[in-house]
This record gives structure tokens, sequence and C-alpha cells, in this order.
């Protein structure tokens, strides 16, 4: 029983704390998102350098061989300061290949995810809120070598900035995955409430692909895909709860009324107290379920349900209360808060919202 | 990270497992001679005080033993180890910690074999959460002190030997926190009078207390003059692994769970209410966050890292869950949820509805939630006092 982390994870979280502080710090992530819908590639480079998009992957392929726990500290760390970059999707395309591709598939893929080659994005879904086998509507026609994709993937995360996109579509031989270049479907950027995570539709008519592009799929890989998801996007969530908490408490230190700090206030102190609260809360839901993903398959459903059912809805409110407790300057463009309340939206509906996880809880405790 | 036991852990629970499968038999097999035995046995085993010193008689346990061994009685449903539950809580480690020799010869074996009940002298009619602010007056008088004052609330007095009394010796003090001294007192010592308290669920657990003119020996004395406040933060500190609460709130979700299988309303399943199920998640959901946060503050326990405030998160939980749970199994149940033992609808005997009284205990009890969230807000997140 350890509830801690290795002194190899605590030196990959100082590590990625510097990159963030030197590297990509708020201002530079909105200029980054206000100029160049989120990308630069000489710090993609360099967080490729680093190692972070190959720790899940096998060392067969170019990976690290770590696990989802490590994952989580980068995830957790990079979402602090709002960072744009496709770690995780990339990190669900890698885990997806691992899952369902063939050997000469992952030994042709993986080894450019890990080094940062190829970006690659995931398109599941094809419905809003409706994480379900069912929401999936595009389609894929196998012929003989080669297979026709159609259908229209309305949120993908990071399309944009990908050059890869896998598309998840059904078939008469049940669900596949189609790994198709960025320039052969029509990608359209949708404005959306946070542009430090852009979503784009992905039309994918007509687009051709090899069978040797396909890999098979199915429900189960499908709903393993979303957990996975799910984790991540609580990871991140972990991380930018804590930011937000941090920015308002010091806040409430030096912000002066009726001749002192307003957290002196308990209208102001007692909601911090209870962010505290949430926050301690689901971060331990969070890092047990990042353990259960490689080492406890048969609890990680539940597992990441409770963490994503439970940050999805106090995120949220966190992000409210973020801004609110600021007073106006909280509601200006200028100032940080309110990036962290958008991305509380972004995160809310992501690989499910409370609602969905919250009935899979039930479902999973008999009920 | 690593959630899984060593093999040792895993031989200990097996051991605990064992001795409850032998020992524990079903309610209604236990006859008068059971909690007698129980206690004597459990004692033999060295699980009671399982963390005190061996010295003191305890077994220097783990920590992670120890929440083993709280998880498996609580899983069993077992009564307690002790028949003090405050003298094995606080009690006794403050005497460890402060108390003189002759103090630990006196009181601690006592404690271990459950032969005195121990309360809590602390809180009074005008200061509950304002602890600090005591004013019970104890007067050093030649060889004894002389106590007057009132302590109210206070759980098991009546049927208690002795009390751990928190009392004020310096008026003059600089600050509410001096002056403060703690002593160790015969609840029949002459001028102790106790009046049970009534509370809301028909139930006589708390008392006040009048003390006039009650002579205490300076010996019986815990800490030095003045040093009151400090023993007993410290000894409350003791109270910690939130893991045996834990897993009792763990089976009495799975009592919900049944409640509401069980239950119709509007004519259709109460299961099949979407509203329902969700409220069953968020308390299966809060229950796990509360066993993950205790096994990561255990982890930093293990790692020799000082807690801080931290279980106050839990309390918070707590303090919620207790209200809740039982209140949404009341409110699911309509009319029939009202109805108390012996009533022809009272649901599961009427026990729903006689719990969702008694929540003060947990709630009030121990700190109120706007103290614990005083308590997060100043000591962890560094904010000014009110
Ligand atoms: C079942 C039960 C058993 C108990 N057993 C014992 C025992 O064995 N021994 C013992 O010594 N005591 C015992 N107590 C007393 C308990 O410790 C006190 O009730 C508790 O500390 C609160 O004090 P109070 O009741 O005087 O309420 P008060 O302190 O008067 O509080 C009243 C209300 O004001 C709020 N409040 C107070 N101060 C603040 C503040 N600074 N900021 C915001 N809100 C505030 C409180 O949250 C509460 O809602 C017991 C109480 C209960 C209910």
């Amino acid at each position: 029983m350890n509830f801690g982390f290795t002194e190899e994870q605590n030196l990959l979280r100082e590590q990625v704390e510097r990159f963030m502080r030197e590297d990509c710090s708020l201002s530079k992530v909105r200029e980054l998102c206000n100029e160049q819908q989120g990308f630069d590639i000489q710090l993609w480079g360099k967080i490729a350098e680093l190692g972070w998009l190959a720790l899940t992957i096998d060392p067969k392929y170019g990976g690290l061989g770590l696990k989802w726990v490590d994952l989580m500290v980068v995830l957790e760390e990079t979402a602090k300061g709002l960072s744009p970059f496709p770690i995780l999707s990339q990190a669900l395309s890698s885990t997806l290949i691992d899952s369902c591709g063939s050997e000469h598939q992952k030994e042709r893929w993986l080894p450019k995810l890990a080094n940062g080659e190829m970006i690659c994005a995931i398109a599941l879904y094809d419905e809003p809120n409706w994480i379900s086998e069912d929401s999936i509507k595009s389609s894929v026609t196998l012929k003989e070598s080669s297979a026709d994709l159609g259908g229209i993937k309305p949120f993908v995360n990071d399309a944009n900035l990908a050059t890869h996109l896998l598309v998840m579509a059904q078939s008469d031989d049940g669900l596949k995955i189609a790994m198709i270049e960025k320039t052969q479907a029509q990608i359209s950027v949708q404005p959306t409430v946070d542009t430090t995570k852009p979503m784009a539709s992905v039309t994918v008519n007509g687009v051709s692909v090899s069978r040797d592009d396909l890999m098979d799929c199915d429900a189960e890989k499908l709903d393993y895909i979303t957990n996975c998801g799910a984790l991540g996007t609580t990871a991140e969530m972990v991380g930018s709860s804590e930011a937000l908490l941090s920015l308002t408490n010091e806040y409430a230190k030096q912000r002066i009324q009726f001749g002192a700090p307003i957290g002196k206030y308990q209208g102001v102190k007692h909601r911090l107290a209870d962010i505290y609260v949430d926050l301690e809360s689901f971060k331990s839901l969070c890092y047990f379920a990042a353990w259960c993903a490689d080492d406890k398959p048969e609890e990680f459903a539940r597992a990441v349900s409770m963490a994503k059912g439970y940050s999805s809805d106090a995120f949220n409110q966190i992000g409210i209360d973020g801004v609110g407790l600021h007073g106006a300057i909280g509601f200006t463009d200028e100032y940080d808060a309110q990036l962290y309340l958008k991305r509380s939206k972004w995160a809310r509906p992501m690989f499910g919202d409370s609602n969905f996880h919250l009935e899979r809880i039930a479902q999973l405790g008999g009920i | 990270m690593d959630f899984d036991y060593t093999e040792s852990e895993q031989s200990f629970r097996q051991e605990v497992q064992d001795f409850l499968r032998e020992n524990l038999p079903p309610k209604k097999d236990r006859d008068e001679h059971f909690l007698k035995n129980w206690l004597e046995k459990v004692r033999e085993r060295g699980w009671v005080g399982f963390s005190w010193p061996k010295a003191f008689g305890g077994s220097d346990g783990g920590l992670i033993e120890q929440a083993i061994l709280k998880e498996e009685m609580a899983l069993a449903k077992a009564p307690p180890l002790g028949t003090s539950m405050m003298g094995l809580a606080w009690v006794g480690p403050g005497i460890m910690e402060y108390g003189t020799e002759e103090q630990k010869k006196k009181f601690i074996p006592d404690i271990l074999d459950s032969k005195v009940t121990w309360c809590t002298g602390y809180s009074e009619p005008n200061h509950g959460s304002d602890l600090a602010a005591i004013q019970c007056k104890a007067e050093l008088i030649g060889d004894h002190y002389l106590v007057n004052g009132q302590k109210i609330w206070t759980t098991g007095a009546p049927w208690s030997q002795w009390i751990i009394l928190l009392t004020r010796t310096d008026f003059k003090a600089k600050s509410k926190h001096e002056g403060i001294t703690c002593f160790l007192v015969p609840m029949d010592s002459p001028g102790v009078e106790v009046k049970p308290i009534k509370n809301m669920a028909g139930d006589k657990h708390f008392a006040e207390i009048f003390f006039t003119d009650v002579q205490v020996p300076a010996e019986n004395r815990l800490g030095a003059e003045g040093e009151g406040w400090k023993v007993t933060v410290s000894a409350l500190a003791n109270e910690r692994s939130s893991i045996g609460e834990v897993t009792q709130m763990f089976s009495k979700l799975d009592e919900l769970k049944e409640l509401v299988r069980s239950t119709r309303v509007q004519g259709r399943p109460a299961a099949e209410d979407p509203a329902v199920r969700r409220q069953l998640a968020r308390f299966e959901t809060k229950i796990a966050a509360m066993k993950y946060n205790g096994l990561r503050y255990l982890t930093k326990q293990i790692k020799g890292e000082p807690l801080s405030s931290e279980t106050s998160v839990n309390k918070l939980h707590r303090a919620s869950l207790e209200i809740e749970m039982d209140d949404f199994a009341v409110s699911l149940s309509g009319e029939a949820g009202l109805q108390l033992k012996g009533g022809e609808n009272a649901v599961s005997g009427g026990s729903w509805s006689k719990s969702a009284l008694n929540w003060p205990n947990v709630v009030i009890g121990g700190g109120t939630p706007n103290i614990q969230r005083n308590i997060i807000a100043e000591r962890i997140l560094g904010l000014p006092k009110d």
C-alpha cells in the first residue's frame, strides 16, 4: 500500500513544471491560441525530446514503457498552465493503436508518435453527449484492398493541430478505426468557448484508405479508450483546479475591502475551503483510477467514472467561483481566471459528463 | 503508487478474518457472556491499543495493520475493542505523552482492560467552538486543586468513572490558550453532580456536570499547570485514520441500495428514477473519495511527513454524508419513512427514521463544519483568521 509518487515521478513533475514556467507561460499560451491556433512546432519538438509523448508506449516501439500514473503527472502539470499542446490526444492515439493495431501497424506508427513526428488526434463519437457505439454513424465500406470512409465527426479535439487522424467508423464487419492523413479530410475549426482546446469538425466523405491503415475495434476497446480519455481529462482538471485555487487564494489574501483582506470573510474563505475539499477528493479518485488503468483493469471503469463524475461538476463550479471571488477583475479578458472557467466548460462533457458517469457507477454498483 | 497489500499485510488481514469467523457469532446467538469474552480475546491478541508502544501494553502496530484491523472490524460489524472509546482514542495517548510514571501505571492498564470508562469534559455552556475560552476554575490549595464550574454535552458522563477535565488555572494569562490546565478526575468525587440531557432522538447519552468545591489531588494534574491546551490538542490529534468510518458508510450505502430496490415511488420502482440512481452514485463517489483521501494521508504519515489539517477534508465529507444518506432514505420512503420502530409500516424497522435524528453526534460533536472550514482555510490555505 503506497499512495505516493516515486523519486522519478517527482523529478518528472519538476521537469514539466520548469517547462511550463520557462517555455509555456500563460502569456505564451494566449499568444499561441490567439495567433497560431494553439501550436508551436519548436516547443512540440522539445516536448517530444523530453520524452512525454513516449511515456506509455512499449519500448519495443520506441517508447519508455511507463504507466498512466506517469502520464497523469505530465497532464496535471501541463494543465496547471493550460497548455494547448495535444499531449492527451497523442497519448490516446498511441493507446488506441496499442490496443487495436496489428504488430505491423504498431511498428509503423508508434515510433513516430513517440518521437512526435506524427501528431495524432482521435475522432470517436458522432453526436454530442452520447457515449455509445450507437452514436457512431460514420461508416467505412470495405473493398478488396481499400476502404471508403463516409460521415462527419463534428467534435474532434486538436484535429487542426494534427498531421493524422484516427477515425472510428462502422463497417459490415464491426467497428473499425482508420488512420488517415489530415489532408485527406475536410477540417473546419469551430469557434468554441475554450481556445486552448481547439476543436474541429472533420468530414471524411469519400476518403479512401488502404486496408493496411484500418484497425479492428469493438465496443469493449471503445469503452477502454473512452475511459482513458476520461482519466486524462480528469488529470488535467486536477492541475487546472489547483492553479485556479492558488490564483484565487493569493488574491483573497491581498485584496483589501472593509479594511481587511477578503480572505478573512467566511463567505470567501469557506468557499475556498470547499474548493480545497473537492480538489483533494477528485485528486485522490484520479490517482486511484490512474493506478487501476495499469494495475487493476477490472476496477478501472468504476474508478474512472468516480473521478470524472466528481470532477466534471466540481471543476465547473470552481471555475465559476474562481472568477466570482475576484469581483469585476475576474471578468476581464486580461486576467487569467477566466481562462480556467473556459477550460472547465471544455472538460465537463469530454468523454462523458457527470450524468453519464454517475449512471454508470449506479449500474456497476448493482442498481 | 501501489494499492496492493504486501504478503505480511495480507496474512495479518487473514488472521483478523479468521479470528472474527471463530469469535464473532451472529447477533442472535450472542449470550450475556459474549461481550466479556470478546473483550478478553481481543485484548489477548494485542489488538486493543494496537498502535500503542509495547512498553505500555500495546502492540507497536504499524499504521497499515492498524487500518486493516479497523477495516475488518467494521466490515464484520464487530463490537468495539474496548468499553472506553475516549480512553482508547485520546485519554490514553494523552497520558502516555504527558503523564507521570504513576499516572501511566495507574490508568493505562485499566483502559486497555476495559476496566474503566472515561468521558471528556471540555465544552461549557458558554464555550463550545471557542473551546480555549473555557472558564471552569481550578485553584491550587496546598496539595490539591479546588474545582468550581460547569461542563456540558459530556458524552457518557452518566456511566463513566473518570473524566479528563479542562480547567482554567490562570485568569490573567496573556492569551486564552495559556492558563488552561488538564486534570484526571474521578466522577464520584464529592461535589460532582451529573444531570443527563435528553437529545432529539430521545436518548440520554450526554449530560451537564456541575463542579462545586471539588477537591482534585495535585498528582491528578495531566501535564504542567498552564499546559492544558497543548495536552488537549496533541491528544485529539490521535483521532485519525477514517478507514473504519469509511467501511461503515459503505455498508450503510449497501443498505440504502437495498432500500431503493424495494421501494416504489409514484407507482414505479425507485431504482428506475435517474435522480435516485445518480444520488446513490454521488454517495458512493464521496465515500470512495474519503477512502482514497485517507490512504493518501496514511502514505504521508508512513513517509514521516507530518499531517497538518488534512483530516478536516474527510470530516466535512462525513458530516454531509451523515445528514444526507439517512435523510435520503426517509424522504424516499415518503409517509412510511416517518414511522419509528413499532410502526406498522416502519421502513427497515424504523432504523432510518431514528438515525436521521442522530446526525448531530457526528456533525456537531467533533467540531462543526464551519469550524472545519476555518481550519482548512487558515491552516492549509493560509488565509487570515476571522
Ligand atoms: C452529540 C454530541 C456529543 C458531544 N460530546 C461532547 C463531549 O463528550 N465532551 C465535550 O466536551 N463536548 C462534547 N460535545 C460538544 C461539542 O464539542 C460542541 O457542541 C461543539 O464544539 C460546538 O459547540 P457549541 O455546541 O457550543 O456550538 P457553538 O460553538 O455555539 O456554535 C453554534 C453555531 O455557530 C457556528 N460557529 C461558531 N463559531 C463560529 C465561527 N468562528 N465561524 C463560523 N461559525 C461559527 C457553529 O458552526 C454552530 O453552527 C458534544 C456535542 C454533541 C452534539
